[in-house]
């Protein structure tokens, strides 16, 4: 019988679980949900459509599930996770053969009821399958270059799939969510080293076919990091994102404009106002002290998920529940840093935030994967 | 798989460690987010704040109403009227295509039209709103109200435009308005911002132009918020514009629209002036013309039209027009002479038809001579013989100072178009113009009104007015301004004797009053009316010696831009002058039988304020005059109202 099966038996059975979820994440999650409702309320210029109450209802849904995901024990959910992997990654495929251009990119799969984003979902198997992938790993073996060599092929295939539709933000996303996992799970340090050297170099590579035949990115994706490296270059065209969001930052000052009084999302000066772009009315409306504190919970949930993950014994729980936690750190990173002038504009919404069903569900069923491994962890 | 314990332990270890690690570079980057969020926030919050006022205000321009006219007793002369126009919101109408076709059913739409309008809707934003037709019809705005449900997106909008109810009574003193032109704002420096308004409507010609500043009065604006597509979400504040000062000017339109329709036919001007206050009470140019037309933008058929007339009709011949003033100039030359004692009012000359002067003949009209002459008689009977002999001792530079004195050869400032100096020639003058020195037969066409001299109607009426009342009238063709009158000009004592004054008086009463004066067939009978006055007719062209063997060509039998201009001046009631006359029929032959009966009937209608009674005229004209009187009576001028003559 192995320590994992011993110590499970003094774990909570039933409907008591619901009393062991780890609560302070969930609200949390909930409080930043809440923002999220507060800001699609305003920039529809007070009012609950179109935004708000399609975000609140799939947030109960969302909620709902989470709690039902976090009620089935991890272990189940472990012998997943190949599986998912494999499903996420057929699913991949489906978008780039059926999948619906929109935006420019093929990114969903319109399943009737809700359009499904396969990236969105392959941030999650992905971290289940490598946690999953370092648990079985014997210790010894983790740095040996074949064993290491596997999941990098693991990680590599969405991120080209996902490369391919194209939506350059997820695949960097999903690249430093696997990254993270690897670098967690104990690979050595000079594998890291030599990851980062290459990226230089893949850096520069991107620089340099840019305008020849074998161009790596598209011209768009070009034009926005040109226009990152030099927003005032075109104050009304590409630039025009970053210009208006920074003014719509700085315009909120301490305190800021108010509830509903922020003229920049109000007037429609701000892009994206109710997806990528929420953060900037946010900070408009409420201002540096509005601003700070939806860091701070968003920081808080990072605190209490490492938290929970050092405290969990289980190999697979913690290196889930911190790839979680990266992932979503991951998101809202990068979406301030964007909105901040200090990444370009890459297309990845404020987590529970933005408005945008798929990204929700997705975030809640991992938070669920969170919850399930705290719930069942060993005692 | 089997795992032993202290595998695990390590495991976790390691794992924490990594945990911690990355957790804290988690932490680390929020603090960066949030350094970033309060430089942006707190450190730079004054510079976007500004930034994100910019973005949203937008300030708008109210166009002022601009002043109107009236004229001195209170009669609209100038004012805005609302003008009607069709216009369609794409983004309202939504199918274009189905709502113009609709409304080309309901009024006249022309295909170049819709497609104007659709290239236009094309270009702009669709919520702007792009005009269909402008100056339509309340008939046309009420069939497309009525027919709103049917037409969404078109709606009647409403806008201030010139009209001018007098029409082409005034054309020649107000002018007209006309949307402002690129050429209009080149001529500007540093043009007011509501210039930029399309279609904005400024002064073009005469007094609208003159005293434009006065008229047009200062823009308001409105502080609107507007989003980022430039549609306008709600007005914040305004500012009211200050309207345009109203103006009164200080003629009569009744006497204006007599005086306009006594002239209709002639190629002529007249100006009524106020002996005492200077008031212009009628200042005409004939023919005229519609300034409405103008104001609406004037086909190409009509403008064509107007220049091609022999006769002038956008010549304001009251002051633009210059002509030498023949006869009517005898009297600065007599006055030249009598001040500077050169001659007494009773000294005579002999007049045998002709004069030699340096070794050139110079003929007087009346080829038989009038024989001796003193001044009343050479004026009454327009000698010229006389104003040679008297020219030759008094020298041109006393004459050219006496008409300086009495207003001629000098701008008077009166707010129209083009107002002609004139000219009262001397010495210097045509040293610089010509380069050569003055001769003295020079002076002696001067001293008949001819050769250089040059004068326009309104200064002549200047000059009868000064000599009726010896005081340097000046002419004043605003009365007030919003209601506070305008101080008077000029006025003082000419200095001349008053002995001199009285003896040109009387001259001039017996030029009309005489049996055998050159006027006395345009007499008053009228005791406390009667009137002094001048004939004038001035050579449009030199008789040849050939001519002049053969015999004087009659008027009648030349072609009409060679016969001579008619002028008349007078003044009257002789007693108590009230009203300073001056007429000048362009090409209308003598001035006695052109020019004094039309001042006449002038006179007797400003002093009567309307139509006189036949008892006034000589018997022998009175059937005539009555007629006269039938026909002028229903003289309307011509006004086309917006809207009336829609094609």
């Amino acid at each position: 019988m192995s320590y994992l099966e011993y110590a499970v038996k003094t774990a909570p059975t039933g409907f008591r679980k619901i009393f062991h979820l780890n609560w302070a994440v969930a609200l949390l999650l909930a409080s930043v949900a809440g923002v999220g409702f507060l800001m699609l309320y305003s920039v529809a210029g007070g009012s609950f459509s179109p935004w708000a109450e399609p975000q609140m209802k799939r947030f109960a849904v969302g909620f709902v599930m989470m709690i039902m995901v976090a009620m089935v024990p991890i272990w189940f959910w472990r012998s997943l996770s190949g599986l998912a992997y494999l499903g996420t990654l057929v699913l991949l495929v489906a978008v780039e053969l059926f999948g619906t251009v929109g935006m420019g990119a093929q990114r969903w799969i319109d399943l009737g009821f809700m359009r499904l984003q396969p990236s969105e979902l392959m941030k999650i198997t992905l971290v289940m399958f490598l946690a999953a992938y370092y648990d079985w790993l014997p210790a010894r073996r983790i740095s040996h270059p074949f064993w290491v060599l596997l999941p990098v092929i693991l990680i590599l295939i969405p991120v080209f799939l996902v490369l391919r539709q194209p939506d350059l933000g997820t695949s960097i996303l999903l690249l430093a969510a696997g990254g993270g996992l690897m670098f967690l799970a104990g690979v050595h340090w000079a594998y890291f080293g030599a990851v980062i050297a290459s990226g230089i170099g893949l850096v520069t590579a991107v620089f340099q076919s840019r305008g020849t035949s074998w161009q790596l990115l598209k011209d768009y994706q070009y034009r926005r990091i040109d226009t990152f490296l030099d927003p005032s270059s075109d104050p009304l065209g590409a630039g025009y994102h970053i210009t208006q969001s920074k003014i719509a930052l700085g315009s909120g000052g301490w305190t800021g404009r108010g509830f509903m009084q922020g003229t920049q999302s109000r007037l429609n000066f701000l892009p994206e106002k109710h997806t990528d772009f929420i953060f900037t009315t946010l900070a408009e409306e409420f201002g540096f002290v509005g601003g700070l504190s939806l860091l701070a919970l968003y920081a808080l949930i990072i605190v209490f998920c490492v938290w929970s993950a050092l405290t969990n014994k289980d190999r697979f729980s913690s290196l889930l529940t911190l790839g979680i936690a990266l992932n979503f750190f991951l998101f809202f990173a990068v979406n301030m840093s964007m909105v901040m002038g200090l990444a370009p504009v890459v297309g990845v919404p404020l987590p529970l935030v933005s408005f945008g069903g798929s990204a929700m569900l997705v975030l809640l069923l991992a938070f669920g994967l969170m919850q399930s491994a705290h719930v069942h962890r060993p005692r | 798989m089997k795992r032993t314990r202290a595998e695990t332990d390590d495991t976790h270890r390691k794992l924490s460690r990594r945990a911690a690690l990355l957790g804290g570079a988690q932490l680390a980057f929020v603090g960066g987010l949030a350094a970033r969020m309060q430089f942006l926030q707190v450190d730079q919050a004054d510079q976007f704040r500004l930034l994100a006022e910019e973005n949203r205000i937008n300030i708008r321009l109210i166009p002022p109403s601009r002043g109107e006219v009236f004229d001195r007793n209170g009669l609209s002369l100038a004012r805005n009227a609302p003008s009607y126009r069709i216009v369609i919101v794409r983004e309202d109408a939504g199918d274009v295509d189905a709502v113009l076709e609709r409304l080309s059913q309901i009024i006249k739409l022309d295909a170049e039209t819709i497609t104007r309008v659709k290239e236009e809707m094309r270009r702009s934003a669709p919520f702007l709103p792009v005009t269909i037709a402008s100056d339509v019809t309340w008939d046309d705005i009420s069939r497309v109200s009525v027919n709103a449900p049917a037409l969404p997106g078109v709606t009647p909008e409403v806008g201030l435009s010139r009209i001018y109810p007098q029409g082409s009574d005034f054309a020649h003193v107000l002018g007209y308005v006309g949307p402002v032109s690129d050429y209009d704002l080149s001529k500007i420096e540093d043009p007011e911002p509501v210039l930029m308004i399309p279609r904005f409507q400024i002064g073009k010609v005469g007094v609208e132009t003159k005293l434009e500043p006065l008229l047009r009065g200062k823009a308001g604006a409105k502080r609107v918020e507007v989003n980022a597509t430039g549609r306008v979400m709600r007005e914040l504040d305004r500012r009211e514009g200050i309207p345009g000062s109203d103006l009164q000017l200080t003629i009569d339109a009744k006497l204006q629209g007599y005086v306009q329709a006594r002239l209709d036919g002639e190629s002529a001007s007249a100006v009524v002036m106020d002996c005492e206050s200077g008031d212009l009470v009628a200042c005409s140019s004939a023919p005229t013309f519609d300034p409405n037309l103008f104001v609406r933008g004037i086909s190409s058929r009509d403008y064509g039209e107007l220049t091609a007339n022999k006769y002038r009709p956008l010549a304001s011949k009251t002051v633009q027009g210059v002509y030498p003033p023949g006869s009517t100039f005898k009297m600065i030359t007599a006055m030249a002479g009598l001040e500077a004692g050169l001659i007494g009012p009773d000294d005579t000359a002999y007049c045998p038809g002709h004069l030699e002067v340096s070794g050139r003949r110079f003929h007087c009209w009346k080829r038989a001579g009038h024989g001796w002459v003193d001044l009343e008689t050479s004026l009454k009977r327009s000698c010229d013989v006389y104003y040679y002999d008297l020219a030759v001792k008094v020298g041109i530079e006393r004459i050219s100072d006496m008409a300086r004195k009495f207003g001629l050869g000098i701008k008077h400032d009166v707010p129209m178009s083009a107002v002609a100096k004139g000219l009262a020639p001397d010495m210097e003058w045509k040293a610089q113009t010509y380069g050569q020195s003055w001769r003295v037969g020079d002076t002696v066409n001067v001293s008949i009104g001819q050769g250089f001299m040059l004068a326009s109607p309104m200064q002549l009426a200047v000059m009868t007015a000064r000599i009726a009342t010896g005081r340097a009238v000046e002419p004043r063709l605003i009365k007030s301004v919003d209601g506070v009158e305008e101080p008077l000009k000029g006025g003082e004592p000419l200095g001349i004797n008053d002995n001199n004054l009285r003896k040109m008086r009387k001259a001039m009463f017996e030029v009309v009053n005489d049996r055998r004066g050159t006027a006395y067939g345009s007499r008053i009978i009228e005791e406390e009316m009667r009137m002094a006055g001048k004939t004038g007719t001035s050579q449009v062209r030199n008789i040849t010696a050939a001519e002049r063997r053969a015999g004087v060509i009659r008027n009648e039998d030349l072609p009409w831009e060679r016969r001579d201009h008619a002028l008349f001046v007078n003044f009257a009631p002789y007693d108590k002058p009230k009203y300073a006359v001056a007429v000048i029929v362009e090409h209308g032959g003598g001035g006695s039988k052109a020019a004094a009966p039309i001042a006449r009937d002038i006179t007797l209608q400003a002093l009567y304020g309307g139509p006189p009674p036949v008892e006034a005229y000589p018997a022998k004209d009175r059937e005539r005059i009555t007629e006269q009187q039938e026909r002028l009576r229903d003289a309307q001028p011509l006004v086309s109202v917006p809207g009336q003559d829609q094609a």
